[in-house]
C-alpha cells in the first residue's frame, strides 16, 4: 500500500476484527467527538456497513447540546446500537481532587458502573499516541483489573500483531484500535471518506473547538478554519497542542496519570 | 508539527535502543526540538518541571511522562512519538535500556523499520547495548545505525570514536548485523542530529538525520508468495464472506484460493468494499479485506489462505529462536500456547537445543530451561499439522508469539533446518506414479461378493471394548457368508508397523498406515473392522481422508474409571506406577469424536447388545441397495473430502 491513510485504515480494521473474533461480550466507547466518530466509521468498514456491538455515551448530562443533537442524528440515520450511561453526580467524587479533574473522573466512574452492569470484557476506545504522553505509552489491548486501574508499570508485552486478549474473570481489555493515528491523520480521514461531523469543531466567530469535552471543562481555542480543508492546513502549522482546551490536564504535574491510573481513557 | 504533509507519504518507524543512561532518551528530545517537532511551550514546561524539581535541565523528562520515570529518571516503557526531516516523516518509539525493561524494549522495537543503536563514547559497548543488538537480530530487524553520543564528555576524540565503533560493529558483525552508519554525536550540544555544528571536522560522514532519511522502508511485503491467514468468517443473509488481513503477495478477483492445513480451494469471487458499490479487482499485502468464494468449502478462523503455486510446508514439528520474557522459565516437556497470523495451536518442547549467552555468544547445548531474558533455539512439537513459514522465506508468516496462561511470554523466529515438509505425506512422494484403473469396479465386486467394501473404525480407550466387539462382529458377519477381517492394533504393530512406538508422531503414523491399508482392503470389497485406541481427532480425519465414502467411525464408548477397573492387559496399573508412559487417558489425551458415525455404549449395555448393534449398522451400510460413486471417491480425494 502506498497510501499513509489506507495503511492506518487496514491495520485499525484488522485490531478491531481481533476484539471481535476474540473478546466477547464487548463495546465501543463513542463520546460522539472527532476520534471516536472517525473509528465509529472504521468499525463500519471492518463489518461492511454493520455496527455489531453497543456504542456507548458515558453521560454526564454536561455534553454541549450540539453533541447531543449530532448524536440523535447519526444514530437515527446510521440506525447504531447506542447505550446512553448515566454516570455518577460529581458530590459522589473524590473532593480532594482539583475540580476539573474531579469532573473527568465522573467518566471513570461511569465506565467502571458500566463494566458491572453489562459485564463487558472488552472496551474499544479512541484514544491516539499523539495525544499525550501518557497515551503514547498506551498498548493496542490493554488489560485493566475490575476497577479500571491501569497497571503502567507492568505493562504485558505486545508484539508482531499477537495481542492480549484473554484476561481473568474480573478484569477487561481496554482495545484502541486508532491508537497509531495523529491528529492531522483523522483530519485526513474525514475529509477522504466525508464522515458527519458535529459542527462545533469548525470555527464560528473565530473561536472553535479542537477537542470535545463537557461544557464546564473545555473551551474553545481562537481558530478561523471553518471548513476539514482550513482545519488540516491549521494543523499543519500549529505549534499548540491538540488538549490545551482541556483544563484537567494541566492541573497538577501528574493530574492525567493519577485520572488514567484510575482507569480514565 | 510543521509541513508534515509536503513529503512523502510514507513514515519510518525507528526505535532508539542501548544501554541504560547512554542517552536514548535525550537524543530523542534534542532530536523533537531540531528539527521544529515540539508543540509551543513544550520546551518551557520542561525547564519549568525541572526547576521545581531542582534538577539541571533534562530532554528525557519529554518522553518519560510517567511520574515514575520523571521520580526515577529511568524509562520504564516504551513510547511513540512523530517527528520529521524535510524529506520524510517518522514515528520515534523510544525503548528502556533497562534489563528490567526488556519486555517493554521488544514491544517497541516490534513496531520499528529501522533502529538507532546509541553507544556511551565514554563507557563503550555494555551488557544491554549487546542485548538490545541481539534483539534486533532476533526480532529481524536489519536497518542499523549505531551513534557514539556524548562525544563532547570525551573531548570529540576521533580515537575514542575510532576505538568505541570498532568494539560496536565487530559485536554487531559477530550476530550477523551490518551497521549502516556510525556517526559521532553529542545529543546535549546538538552535533550531528540536525546541524553538524563545528566540534569534529574530523568525521566526514552523513548526520544522524541524513542516514535516517536515506534508509529504506522494510521490504515490501508485496513481492512475496499469497498468505491470507483467515481472521474470522461473517456471514451475512445470504453471503459468507471471509475477513482477514493479506499479510504478504497480492489477491485478485478469479484467483483460485488454496486453504492450509485442509487442503481445500475455492475461487474468489469478490473482494468486497463499503461503502463503495463497486469491490476491487485486486488487493495486496497490508490490506484488510473481506472476500467471498464460489464454494462452499469449509474455512475457519486460522486457516492460511495462499495460491496453488506457492504453499507453506506442513508440519506438527519446528525449530525456533526465541526470546523468553516470562518469570517462570521455559521447560523441556512444558506445553504452551502460541500463536501467529490468526492460528493459534498448543505445543510441547521438545528440546533446548542452544541456550545463547547474548555477551559473549556461547552457546549451551542441551539446556533444560530458558530463564527470564534469556534468548534459545528450541524444537517444539504440536498434536496437529501447522501450516508453517519459515522465517528466512517469509519474515512476516515466520514469526511466533508464546503464550503462557493469559500472558505473552515470549516469542521467536522459525527455523525449519532439517524438517521435512510433512504435506507430502497426504500425496504420494515419487513422481513416477500412475494409478493403474481398475477394470473390476466396485459395483461388479459387490455383485459377486453380495456386499460392498467398507470402514468401521472402531475408537475409544483401552479397554472399552474394541478388540472384543470387532472379533465378535468379525465372527457374526462371517456367518452371515459376508467377507469381514478385523485389524487390531496389537496386531499390526507386531509386523507392518513394528518399527513404531508410542510417541505421538509414532502414533499418527502408525494410525495414517491402518487408515490405508484399511482403504485398500475396503476398495477390494472387504468389510474392514479397525480396532484402534486412535486418540487424536485430526489422525482418525486422516484415515476417514484416506477413503472417505467407505469410512464409518464407531465410538466404542466407556469412561476412564470403567476402563481402568476392566483393565484386561493390566496397562492401566503399569501407567499409574510409571511403568508405561504416555498411556492415553492417563498421561496422553484421548480426543473423543464429536460427530460419530455410531455409538455404542458398553458401559450401559452388554456385549451381546452391542455386537448385535454393530453388525446391523455395518450391515445396513454394505448392502446392496445403496450405489454410490466409490471410484470418484477413490480417485479424486480433493472431491470426496469436500462432499463429506
Amino acid at each position: 500500500m502506498s497510501d499513509n491513510l489506507a495503511e492506518l485504515e487496514a491495520r485499525s480494521i484488522y485490531i478491531i476484527r481481533e476484539a471481535y473474533a476474540r473478546v466477547n461480550p464487548m463495546a465501543m466507547l463513542w463520546s460522539i467527538g472527532k476520534d471516536s466518530t472517525a473509528m465509529l466509521w472504521l468499525v463500519r468498514k471492518a463489518f461492511f456497513g454493520r455496527v455489531p456491538f453497543p456504542l456507548v455515551l458515558l453521560d454526564t448530562e454536561q455534553e454541549m447540546d450540539e453533541v447531543y443533537a449530532f448524536r440523535d442524528m447519526l444514530t437515527k440515520e446510521w440506525d447504531l446500537p447506542v447505550i446512553n450511561h448515566m454516570c455518577p453526580p460529581e458530590e459522589e467524587m473524590d473532593q480532594t481532587l482539583p475540580p476539573a479533574t474531579r469532573a473527568a473522573m465522573r467518566k471513570t466512574e461511569g465506565l467502571k458502573s458500566l463494566l458491572l452492569e453489562y459485564k463487558f470484557k472488552g472496551v474499544v476506545c479512541g484514544i491516539r499516541r499523539d495525544e499525550q504522553g501518557l497515551r503514547a505509552k498506551e498498548r493496542v489491548f490493554s488489560p485493566r483489573s475490575l476497577d479500571g486501574a491501569w497497571d503502567f508499570k507492568d505493562q504485558p508485552a505486545e508484539f508482531w500483531d499477537q495481542y492480549k486478549t484473554e484476561v481473568p474473570d474480573d478484569c477487561h481489555v481496554r482495545i484502541h484500535p486508532i491508537l497509531h493515528w495523529t491528529e492531522l491523520d483523522i483530519w485526513r480521514y474525514m475529509k477522504q471518506e466525508n464522515i458527519p461531523l458535529c459542527d462545533l469543531y469548525f470555527a464560528k466567530d473565530g473561536m472553535r473547538y479542537r477537542s470535545l469535552g463537557e461544557k464546564n471543562i473545555t473551551k474553545p481555542v481562537p481558530s478561523n478554519a471553518s471548513t476539514i480543508d482550513e482545519i488540516i492546513t491549521e494543523l499543519e502549522t500549529t505549534n499548540t497542542s491538540e488538549r490545551d482546551g482541556r483544563a484537567m490536564d494541566k492541573e497538577t504535574e501528574d493530574s492525567f496519570e493519577k485520572l488514567r491510573s484510575q482507569g480514565y481513557m | 508539527m510543521k509541513q508534515r504533509n509536503k513529503k512523502s507519504n510514507q513514515q519510518l518507524g525507528v526505535v532508539i535502543v542501548g544501554h541504560v543512561d547512554h542517552g536514548k532518551s535525550s537524543l530523542i528530545g534534542r532530536l523533537l526540538h531540531d528539527t521544529d517537532s515540539l508543540p509551543a511551550g513544550k520546551k518551557e514546561e520542561l525547564e519549568a518541571i525541572c526547576e521545581k524539581r531542582g534538577v539541571p535541565f533534562e530532554w528525557s523528562f519529554l518522553l518519560d511522562a510517567f511520574q515514575a520515570e520523571r521520580d526515577q529518571a529511568v524509562t520504564i516503557d516504551t513510547t511513540q512519538i512523530f517527528f520529521s526531516t524535510a524529506a520524510r516523516n517518522y514515528v520515534i518509539i523510544d525503548a528502556p535500556g533497562h534489563r528490567e525493561f526488556l519486555k517493554n524494549m521488544i514491544s517497541g522495537a516490534a513496531q520499528a523499520d529501522a533502529a538507532v543503536l546509541v553507544v556511551d563514547a565514554t563507557e563503550g559497548v555494555q551488557e544491554q547495548t549487546r542485548r538490545h543488538a541481539y534483539m534486533l537480530h532476533l526480532l529481524g530487524l536489519q536497518q542499523i545505525c549505531v551513534v557514539i553520543n556524548k562525544m563532547d564528555k570525551v573531548d570529540y576524540s576521533a580515537e575514542v570514536f575510532s576505538k568505541v565503533s570498532k568494539e560496536s560493529v565487530d559485536y554487531l558483525k559477530s550476530i550477523g548485523l551490518n551497521a549502516g552508519h556510525i556517526i559521532p554525536i553529542s545529543a546535549r550540544e546538538g552535533d550531528m542530529l540536525v546541524e553538524r555544528n563545528t566540534n569534529m571536522p574530523w568525521y566526514k560522514g552523513k548526520m544522524l538525520t541524513e542516514a535516517l532519511d536515506a534508509l529504506e522502508l522494510s521490504s515490501p511485503a508485496v513481492a512475496l508468495p499469497l498468505r491470507f491467514p483467515v481472521q474470522d468468517v461473517y456471514r451475512f443473509e445470504e453471503e459468507r464472506v471471509l475477513v482477514g488481513r493479506i499479510e504478504t503477495g497480492t489477491l485478485n478477483k478469479g484467483d483460485t484460493i488454496f486453504f492450509s492445513p485442509t487442503n481445500e480451494k475455492a475461487v474468489v469471487t469478490a473482494i468486497k468494499s463499503w461503502p463503495e458499490e463497486k469491490d476491487s479487482l485486486k488487493a495486496s499485502a497490508g490490506e484488510s479485506v473481506g472476500i467471498t468464494l464460489d464454494d462452499r468449502i469449509f474455512v475457519e478462523r486460522g486457516h492460511l489462505g495462499s495460491s496453488e503455486k506457492n504453499l507453506p510446508i506442513l508440519s506438527n514439528v519446528f525449530r525456533a529462536n526465541i526470546f523468553w520474557l516470562s518469570h517462570t522459565p521455559l521447560k523441556v516437556g512444558n506445553s504452551y500456547k502460541i500463536r501467529y497470523g490468526t492460528r493459534e495451536a498448543r505445543v510441547t518442547v521438545q528440546s533446548i537445543d542452544n541456550l545463547i549467552d547474548t555477551q559473549d555468544l556461547e552457546r549451551q547445548e542441551d539446556a533444560s530451561e530458558v530463564a527470564r531474558n534469556a534468548v534459545a533455539e528450541v524444537t517444539l512439537r504440536a498434536r496437529d499439522m501447522l501450516p508453517i513459514d519459515a522465517h528466512d522465506m517469509n519474515a512476516k508468516m515466520g514469526r511466533i508469539v508464546i503464550y503462557e496462561g493469559y500472558d505473552v511470554a515470549g516469542g521467536g523466529l522459525i527455523n525449519m533446518e532439517g524438517y521435512p515438509d510433512q504435506r507430502q505425506s497426504a500425496e504420494p512422494k515419487s513422481e513416477n506414479i500412475y494409478k493403474v484403473m481398475h477394470s473390476v469396479t466396485p459395483d461388479m465386486r459387490a455383485q459377486r461378493f453380495g456386499h460392498y467394501g467398507g470402514i468401521f473404525w472402531f475408537t475409544g480407550l483401552s479397554g472399552s471394548g474394541k478388540s472384543t466387539l470387532a472379533v465378535a462382529a468379525e465372527k457374526e458377519i462371517f456367518e452371515r457368508s459376508m467377507n469381514a477381517y478385523v485389524l487390531d492394533g496389537d496386531n499390526v504393530r507386531y509386523g507392518l508397523n513394528s518399527d513404531l512406538g508410542f510417541s505421538p508422531e509414532d502414533r499418527a503414523e502408525n494410525i495414517r498406515r491402518v487408515g490405508e491399508v484399511s482403504a485398500l482392503q475396503a476398495s477390494s470389497g472387504v468389510i474392514v473392522l479397525s480396532a484402534f485406541i486412535s486418540p487424536y481427532q485430526a489422525d482418525r480425519r486422516k484415515a476417514r481422508a484416506a477413503a472417505p465414502s467407505y469410512f464409518h467411525e464407531v465410538y466404542i464408548k466407556a469412561d476412564l474409571e470403567t476402563c481402568e477397573s476392566r483393565d484386561p492387559k493390566g496397562l492401566y496399573k503399569k501407567a499409574r506406577s510409571g511403568d508405561i508412559k504416555q498411556f492415553t487417558g492417563i498421561d496422553s489425551p484421548y480426543e473423543a469424536p464429536s460427530n460419530p458415525d455410531l455409538v455404542v455404549d458398553t458401559e450401559k449395555n452388554d456385549i451381546e447388545t452391542c455386537v448385535k448393534q454393530i453388525v446391523d449398522y455395518i450391515v445396513e451400510n454394505v448392502g446392496l441397495g445403496e450405489i454410490g460413486e466409490k471410484e470418484v471417491a477413490i480417485e479424486n480425494r480433493v472431491v470426496s473430502i469436500k462432499q463429506r
